[in-house]
C-alpha cells in the first residue's frame, strides 16, 4: 500500500504491507517535475519489481535530484536509483507526435519528395542510357553477362510452367462457355489471340517483377546497406551506369524472348486441355491456331513486354538505390519493387490498351 | 595554419541530415602527412562529418578547401580530381561482393587510368602484398575474414597512391590483434608513402597508438570541444567530457582524489 502525504514543497509516499505493482498511487500531477519526493519505507513485507515499475512510471518525470530515499529494502533503492540515473531524453530529440492535419501534410509533404526523386532517378537512367549510346558509360560486361543469365535463361522454367498453365486455364474456361454454342473449336483462337496480346507478356512481368524485379532491389538494397554505393560515388562511377544500366539491358533484352516463350507455352496448354478433354483433333487446333495467329497482336504483346521490363527495371533498381541502411530496409525495398511494378505494369497496360484502341490496332 | 597550407581546411563547418544540425561552427586544419583523428561519443556525428568531407552529403554551411581548392563549389571535373587523390576504408570494407579482390582493387585504376590490363594487374598484386594479401587476388569478399577485408579495402583505398586516405572506424568488428595490426599498417604507410591519414574512431588504444592530432566532438554542444595531440589532452584535458572519454569514463574528481 501507497500512501501520499503533501508537505509545502514536499510530496512523501510511504511504502508499506505488500508491494506487487497493484497499488493506485495519486498524485497532484501539476508541476510534478518541481517538487521535491520523498519514498519512505515503513514495515514494508515484501515488494516485486511490478511495483518498482508502477512507482517508476508515476515519478518518471521528477529529475532524479529531487528524489530522497529513506528505510527503503537494498534492491528497491538500488532499481530505483538506477532507472533515475538515466539520463532524460533532450526534448529536440524526443519523436514528435503530429496532430491529424500535420500528418496529413507529412504524407504529402512525402508524396512530393517521391515524385521528385523518382523524376531524378528516371532522368538519370536516361541519361546514362544516352551515354551508353555514345560509348561513355561504364558497367563491366561481365557484371551485364552474369545478370543477363539470370533473369533470361534461368526464368525459362517458371515462365514456361506459368504460362502453360495460363493457357491451360484459358482453355478451360473458355471451353466451358463455348460448348453452350457448340463453338468448342474456336478455343483454340481464344488461346492463341490472348496469349499473344496480352495474356503472355502480362504473365512473364507478373512473374520477373517477382523474380527479377525483387532481386534487383534486394541487391543494390544490401549493397547500399555494406556501403557499397557510398564506395561506388567516392570512387567517382556513377551507380546508374555501374549497376541500372546493365540491369535495365538485361531485362529488355529478355523480355521478348521470354513472351515468345510464353506465348508458344500458352498455346500448348490450350492444346493440351482440347485435345485431352475436349476431343479436339490435334491437327484442328493447330489449324485454328494457325489461322487466328495475327503478327500485330504478337507485337503488340511484345512491346508490352519490353515496357514491362523498363518498368520492372526501374522499380527494382530505384528501391535498391533508395533503400535505407538497415536489414528491415531491405525488406521494405524488395515488397515496394514488386508491388509498385506490378500496379505500374496494370496501368500502362491500360494506358497502351486504350491506345492500340485509339489507333486502331 | 592557412588554407593554402593544410592539405583539409575546415572553416565554421555545420554538418547533418535535411533540416537537422548534428555539429556546427566547425573549424580545423590538417596538416600534410599527418595522422588525425576525429573522436566523439556514439552518435555525436563523426561519420557524419567524414561523409561530408568525402562529398557523399552536402555541408550545411561553411567551407572545406581540400588541396587548396573550395570542395564545397567545386565543379564536378574538380571534386573528380580531389577524389582521384583520396582513398576511403568504409566501416564494412565495403568491397564488391560479385568481385574478387583483385577486380576491387583494379576498379579505380579501370575508371581514373589508361594503364593496360596486364599493368593493373601488376599494380593489384602489389597493393595486395603491400596490406599482407599477397595470393589473394582471385578470393571473392565472402571467402575471407573480417580483418582481411578491411585490409584488402585499404588495399582498393591505397589503389591510386591518395594523399590523402580517410577511415571509418577501422577497428570496429576486430579483435584487439588485427585492430592492433591494422594500426601498424596505417602508421606504416604513413611513415613510407606520406600518406595524409584521417581516421573516424573512439577505439581508445588506436587513438593513442597512431594519433598524432585529433579534434572531439561533443554531442552536448554539438561542436569541437577540444583539439590536439591525443596524449595531450590526457595529460592536461580541457574538459571533463574529454577526459572521461580518454580515460572510459573515469571522471576527473575522482582521479585528483
Amino acid at each position: 500500500m501507497v500512501e501520499v502525504k503533501t508537505k509545502d514543497e514536499s510530496i512523501i509516499l510511504i511504502l508499506q504491507g505488500v508491494l506487487d505493482g497493484t497499488e493506485h498511487i495519486d498524485l497532484p500531477v501539476l508541476q510534478l517535475s518541481h517538487k521535491k519526493i520523498q519514498l519512505v519505507g515503513e514495515n514494508i513485507e515484501s515488494w516485486n519489481t511490478d511495483f518498482v515499475v508502477t512507482l517508476f512510471s508515476v515519478l518518471k518525470d521528477v529529475p532524479k535530484e529531487n528524489i530522497t530515499y529513506s528505510q527503503l529494502p537494498q534492491g528497491m533503492e538500488q532499481l530505483l536509483r538506477l532507472a533515475f540515473h538515466a539520463p532524460h531524453k533532450e526534448e529536440e530529440n524526443q519523436r514528435k507526435k503530429f496532430p491529424f492535419l500535420e500528418r496529413i501534410g507529412e504524407i504529402g509533404i512525402h508524396f512530393c519528395r517521391s515524385v521528385k526523386k523518382g523524376s531524378i532517378f528516371i532522368h538519370e537512367c536516361m541519361a546514362s542510357w544516352s551515354r551508353q549510346l555514345i560509348g561513355k558509360a561504364v558497367y563491366r560486361s561481365k557484371d551485364f553477362w552474369m545478370i543477363l543469365t539470370d533473369c533470361g535463361p534461368k526464368s525459362i522454367l517458371i515462365v514456361s510452367l506459368i504460362s502453360f498453365m495460363v493457357g491451360l486455364i484459358l482453355a478451360f474456361v473458355g471451353a466451358i462457355q463455348l460448348k453452350t454454342f457448340g463453338a468448342q473449336i474456336y478455343v483454340a483462337s481464344l488461346v492463341t489471340i490472348g496469349m499473344t496480346r496480352i495474356m503472355g507478356a502480362i504473365m512473364t512481368g507478373v512473374i520477373m517483377a517477382g523474380r527479377t524485379g525483387a532481386s534487383y532491389a534486394a541487391t543494390i538494397g544490401t549493397m547500399q546497406v555494406n556501403e557499397e554505393l557510398d564506395a561506388l560515388q567516392t570512387m567517382g562511377i556513377s551507380r546508374t551506369d555501374f549497376l541500372v544500366l546493365p540491369r535495365m539491358n538485361a531485362l529488355l533484352l529478355s523480355m521478348p524472348i521470354l513472351i515468345l516463350l510464353a506465348d508458344v507455352m500458352g498455346i500448348l496448354g490450350g492444346c493440351f486441355v482440347c485435345v485431352l478433354f475436349w476431343d479436339i483433333p490435334l491437327s484442328e487446333y493447330i489449324k485454328y491456331s494457325v489461322n487466328s495467329f495475327n503478327m500485330t497482336n504478337f507485337l503488340v504483346g511484345v512491346f508490352h513486354g519490353i515496357v514491362f521490363g523498363l518498368i520492372i527495371a526501374l522499380c527494382g533498381c530505384y528501391f535498391g538505390v533508395h533503400c535505407g541502411r538497415n536489414a528491415d530496409s531491405v525488406g521494405t525495398a524488395t515488397t515496394n519493387a514488386v508491388v509498385y511494378a506490378i500496379v505500374w505494369m496494370i496501368v500502362m497496360t491500360g494506358l497502351l490498351t486504350a491506345l492500340c484502341q485509339g489507333l486502331g490496332i | 595554419m592557412t588554407k593554402e597550407k593544410a592539405i583539409i581546411h575546415v572553416e565554421n563547418l555545420s554538418i547533418g541530415y535535411d533540416d537537422k544540425v548534428i555539429m556546427k561552427d566547425l573549424s580545423f586544419d590538417i596538416p600534410k602527412g599527418d595522422i588525425f583523428i576525429i573522436m566523439g561519443g556514439s552518435g555525436c556525428g563523426k561519420s557524419t562529418l567524414l561523409r561530408t568531407l568525402t562529398a557523399l552529403i552536402p555541408a550545411q554551411t561553411g567551407q572545406i578547401w581540400i588541396r587548396g581548392i573550395d570542395f564545397i563549389n567545386a565543379d564536378k571535373k574538380q571534386k573528380l580530381d580531389i577524389m582521384k587523390h583520396s582513398g576511403i576504408l568504409y566501416q564494412s570494407g565495403a568491397l564488391f561482393s560479385s568481385m574478387t579482390l583483385a577486380e576491387n582493387v583494379a576498379l579505380p585504376l579501370q575508371q581514373y587510368t589508361a594503364y593496360a590490363p596486364g599493368k593493373i594487374s601488376k599494380i593489384v598484386s602489389f597493393k595486395l602484398a603491400l596490406v599482407g594479401l599477397a595470393g589473394y587476388e582471385d578470393y571473392y569478399p565472402s571467402e575471407i575474414s573480417g580483418g582481411m577485408r578491411k585490409r584488402a579495402g585499404l588495399a582498393r583505398a591505397l589503389a591510386l597512391n591518395p594523399e590523402i586516405v580517410y577511415f571509418d572506424e577501422p577497428s570496429a568488428g576486430l579483435d584487439p590483434i588485427s585492430s592492433k595490426n591494422l594500426d601498424d599498417l596505417i602508421l606504416e604507410i604513413n611513415k613510407t608513402l606520406g600518406t595524409t591519414i584521417i581516421v573516424v574512431t573512439h577505439e581508445l588504444p588506436s587513438i593513442f597508438a597512431i594519433g598524432k592530432n585529433s579534434i572531439f566532438l561533443d554531442k552536448t554542444i554539438k561542436t569541437i570541444s577540444a583539439k590536439g595531440n591525443p596524449n595531450e589532452l590526457l595529460k592536461n584535458p580541457p574538459n571533463q567530457q574529454v577526459y572521461e572519454f580518454l580515460t572510459r569514463g573515469v571522471s576527473h574528481e575522482k582521479r585528483t582524489k
